[in-house]
Parts: C-alpha cells; structure tokens; sequence
C-alpha cells in the first residue's frame, strides 16, 4: 500500500476540513471532568448534608425521588434535540447545495440565509420563533396547536440548519478539483457528478463535524427553559422551589449537568473514533 | 459536415485561450489523423494540458477552431458530453474515484451515461482490467493501489467509454520511476492498437518511440514539429535545440 504525501486522493491526507473550524469544539470537557463531576456531586451532596437542618431528609434520597419526572424533562431536550437535528440536516442541505449552484440567484440567496441563522444568537433565534410562529396553526379544515416545545425546536433547527449548510458548502469545495474533471470528462452531467461522486465523499468528511454539531445542540437545549419549556433545566428550577431547600442547590444542578455528559460524551468519543479511522484511510 | 478518415480526427486552427491577463495559448494548429499517435513537448508553462483541456471542452477557447470527428467543439449547440464520450482523458493525478473499487471506477461511466447493461458491462470492465495487467485487483480502492496500478485503472476507466481517441495529461509526472514503466508500456499498446492518441510528456525516449508526430510548444505557440526521427536529429528552432539540450 503506497501512501505518499504528494497523493491528490483527499481520502489519504489527513482530515481537515475548513467548514469544521467554524463549528466550536463542541465537548471541551473529557472523561476526567466526568469524574470530577461525579466527585464534586458526593461533595456537594455531603456539605449539603452537612447544612440541612435536623430532621430533613437525605439530600440522595431527595434527588433519587425527583429522578423520574427529571428523566421526564431530559427526554424532552433529547426528542427536541433529534427534532431540531433532522429538520436542521434536511434544510441545510438543501441550503449548502443551493450554495454551490451554478445559478447566481439561488447561490447568492443560499449564502445570505446561511450567514444571516450562522451569525445569529440561538438564544435570539429562539425567542424570535416563540414570538413570531402562532400558537396553532390551520391545515386545511383542521387545527393543529403548536406547543412551546415545537416552536422552540424549529428555532434551535435554524442555526443548526445554517451550520449543515456550511458544513456542506465546506466539504464539496474541499474535494479535489480533479474528482469534477475526471467525472466531467467521463461525460458525467453536474448532477451525476454530484450525486456519484462528490457527495459521497462529502459524507464520510462530513460525519465527525456534523456529530460534533448534535453535540452543541443537545447541550445548547436548556436555552430552551429561557423560554418556558419544561424541559431537564426547567424542571429542576422547578424542583428546588418546590423544595424550598437551598443546600439542595449545588447538587441538584450538579446532577443535572451529570446526565447531559452522560449523553454527550459518548457522542464525542464516538466522534473522536470515526475521525481517527478517516485518518489512518 | 461529415467526417471522413482521410480528415484528421483532431484539427486545431488558431486556437487562442487566456486566463485573465496571462495568454495560455497564442495560435495553436495541429492535426491528427485516425491512428495516428502525437506527443507534445515543451518546458512547463507552454500551455500543454490547457490545450490537452480545450480538445474535450474542460476548457472554453477565445478564439479559432477545434474539430473532432468534423464536429466544432466549441459550438455552443454542440452537446458537450457526446464529445466527452468521443475523447477520453487520462489526468497526471489518476483523479480516480476513491470511494469506488478499481471496477466501480471502471463500470460507472458505461452505466450510468451509456445506460448499458450491467453484466454486459461488467465482462467488458473485466477485459479491460486484464488488458492493462491488473486482473485480480478488481475489488480494490484505488488507496490500496500503488501510482502506476492506479493510473493504468485510470486507463481503463477512459477506455471503457470506447471513445475514438486518447488524451494523456503527463500521465508518468507524478509516478515513482519504478512504476512508470507499466504505464508507459500500456500507452504504447493502445498506440500499437491503432487507438488515436495525443500524448503531454517529458519522457523523451518513450515519445521518441511511440510517437507519430512530435510537437514542440513554448509560450502558447507550436514552434516546430515532425516526425521524431527527424525531430531529434533536425530541429531548426534555437529554443527548441536550447530545450532538448537542457532535457536529453
């Protein structure tokens, strides 16, 4: 197997990609804060323990009672993060595709709406779709009510949708000048050059990015309390005032902060795998 | 107009290409007859590949005519891909599809823009990979293949759209110098074929043996050409006695 470094084959170099950068690091925290997290959540819960009054019951066994209806929350932010995730990709391909076409209208259109959801706050884009999208809307004869949830999902799906288009505007034009040349030359039109040839190799390139993207959405969901969805975050603000108990503070946002890395840093490693597999490649 | 053999296959009149401000081409003419194999020649900068790219319209031209098979290439009305299936092109970076096998690489075009029949194209994909001495490699990704096998993939790949005449863009450049025999060795049994080639090289012993017709270019003009024997021994022009001295 001959792997020089003069090859033209992107496969073989090292995988870098421009649109990548754009995309901040989505899980700066690894395996050690995940103990860390842990060690300061016994902590917390043993100075708490320490603060309450007598008679007060266990700081664990009080977490451990509102575990379920926390899950409850939590797998809100997990279907809005999906949610927001597919709509996102599907209308940010669309978006990325439309940048690269050879029409002046539709490319020029395509980078505007990009740069304009890229460069936007989430927490504005957000409040944006709460203010502006209708509570219900009308389809045909019947009425379809739109929950906070939902609007809330569409307003995460378009920074989301921006950033997909960027990545795919990114990984079409970091493909070798001479894949469209050797395609072009064997008769192939745009399309089929793009269906057969570019894009696919758009998506192993795109994958690591794209999974670092699902990341920063599902830690970015709890914007969403902001707003008043009853979401992980919301639930537990919910929770502590009901409780009334300020030593369970710390460590229920603790526990919280636990079950998103819990989520997450499987996706990172999982991340971290493919792109080392595209390297070796 | 109708193409006869006694035409030439390839007729270039005065072809003028620039990019921005930079002339690549100043007034090329040449022509190749059916079967008939040409080398060009000449220091990097000439514009060799760009003409090589106007002759199958990777390239738009300013000026003059290029006729393939009697058909103006740069005819607005002209459908582009009908004459991409008439010349095929062989890049110096192989440009084969790394996502694909050696076979895939092969099979895509004839099924995909021919619209023929996969089996048919299929034991014809196989033929090819056995004529250019890679049977066995059928299932491999060109990554798995060394720079001389990838490239005479590249081969096969153009030859498979059965088109009447080659084009090979310094297809040895970017080889190891063990490798660039194979592939040298496979050119000249597609010229001894009879199949129409135009060949960019700077390998001057293997143009002096296959080639036809050599053509010297400098500066986006043809400053001489003939056939190699006379070439070699004759040449009139000082830049090109000052360019194969420099190379021989």
């Amino acid at each position: 197997m001959i792997l020089t470094s003069r090859t033209d084959l992107a496969v073989l170099k090292p995988f870098r990609l421009g649109a990548a950068s754009n995309v901040p690091p989505a899980l700066s925290f690894d395996a050690r804060h995940g103990v860390i997290l842990i060690v300061a959540l016994i902590l917390s819960a043993g100075i708490g323990e320490a603060q309450a009054g007598p008679g007060a019951p266990w700081i664990v066994a009080t977490i451990v009672k509102w575990t379920p209806l926390l899950a409850q929350g939590f797998a809100l932010n997990i279907a809005m993060s999906f949610l927001a995730m597919a709509i996102g990709t599907a209308f940010g391909v669309a978006l990325g595709l439309g940048q690269i076409s050879l029409l002046s209208p539709v490319r020029v259109s395509s980078w505007s709406v990009t740069q304009f959801f890229r460069n936007s706050p989430w927490l504005v884009l957000l409040f944006y779709c709460m203010l502006l999208l209708p509570f219900e809307i009308r389809i045909g004869n019947s009425i379809v009510s739109l929950p906070g949830w939902a609007k809330a999902t569409v307003g995460l799906a378009l920074p989301v949708m921006a950033n997909v288009s960027e990545l795919v505007r990114g990984a079409v034009q970091s493909i070798p000048s001479g894949q469209w040349e050797a395609s072009e030359a064997l008769a192939f039109t745009r399309l089929q050059s793009l269906r057969m040839v570019i894009l696919p190799q758009c998506v192993k390139r795109m994958t690591p990015p794209w999974m670092n993207l699902y990341a920063i959405l599902t830690v970015a969901t709890p914007l969403t309390s902001v707003v008043g969805v009853s979401e992980a975050m919301t639930l537990t603000g919910d929770i502590l005032s009901s409780e009334g108990r300020t030593e369970l503070l710390v460590p229920m946002y603790l526990y919280l902060l636990l079950w998103f890395f819990i989520y997450c840093y499987p996706i990172a490693l999982a991340t971290v795998a493919i792109e080392r597999r595209f390297q070796v490649r | 107009m109708v193409w006869t053999p006694d035409q030439p296959l390839i007729r270039m009149r005065d072809v003028h290409k620039m990019f921005g401000a930079l002339t690549i081409l100043n007034g090329i003419s040449l022509d190749v007859m059916k079967g008939e194999v040409i080398c060009i020649i000449g220091p990097s900068g000439a514009g060799k590949s760009t003409l090589l790219r106007c002759i199958n319209a990777l390239v738009p031209i300013d000026r003059g005519s290029i006729l393939v098979a009697g058909q103006e290439v740069h005819d607005t009305k002209l459908d582009k891909l009908a004459l991409r299936r008439k010349v095929g092109m062989v890049f110096q970076q192989y440009n084969l599809f790394p996502h694909r096998t050696a076979l895939e690489n092969i099979m895509m075009a004839p099924i995909h823009v021919f619209k023929r029949d996969r089996a048919e194209v299929d034991a014809r994909a196989r033929a090819l990979m056995r004529k250019v001495r890679l049977d066995g490699k059928e299932d491999f990704y060109p990554g798995e293949l060394s720079g001389g096998q990838q490239q005479r993939v590249a081969i096969a790949r153009s030859l498979a759209m059965q088109p009447d005449a080659m084009l090979f863009d310094e297809v040895t450049a970017a080889l190891d110098p063990e490798t660039v025999k194979e592939v040298l060795v496979t050119i000249r049994e597609l010229a001894e074929d009879g199949m129409t080639c135009v060949i960019v090289t700077h390998e001057m012993g293997f143009a002096r043996e296959v080639a036809d017709q050599i053509y010297f270019t400098d500066r986006g003009v043809v400053v001489e050409h003939g056939p190699p024997a006379k070439f070699f021994t004759q040449c009139r022009d000082a830049r090109t006695r000052q360019f194969l001295s420099q190379i021989l």
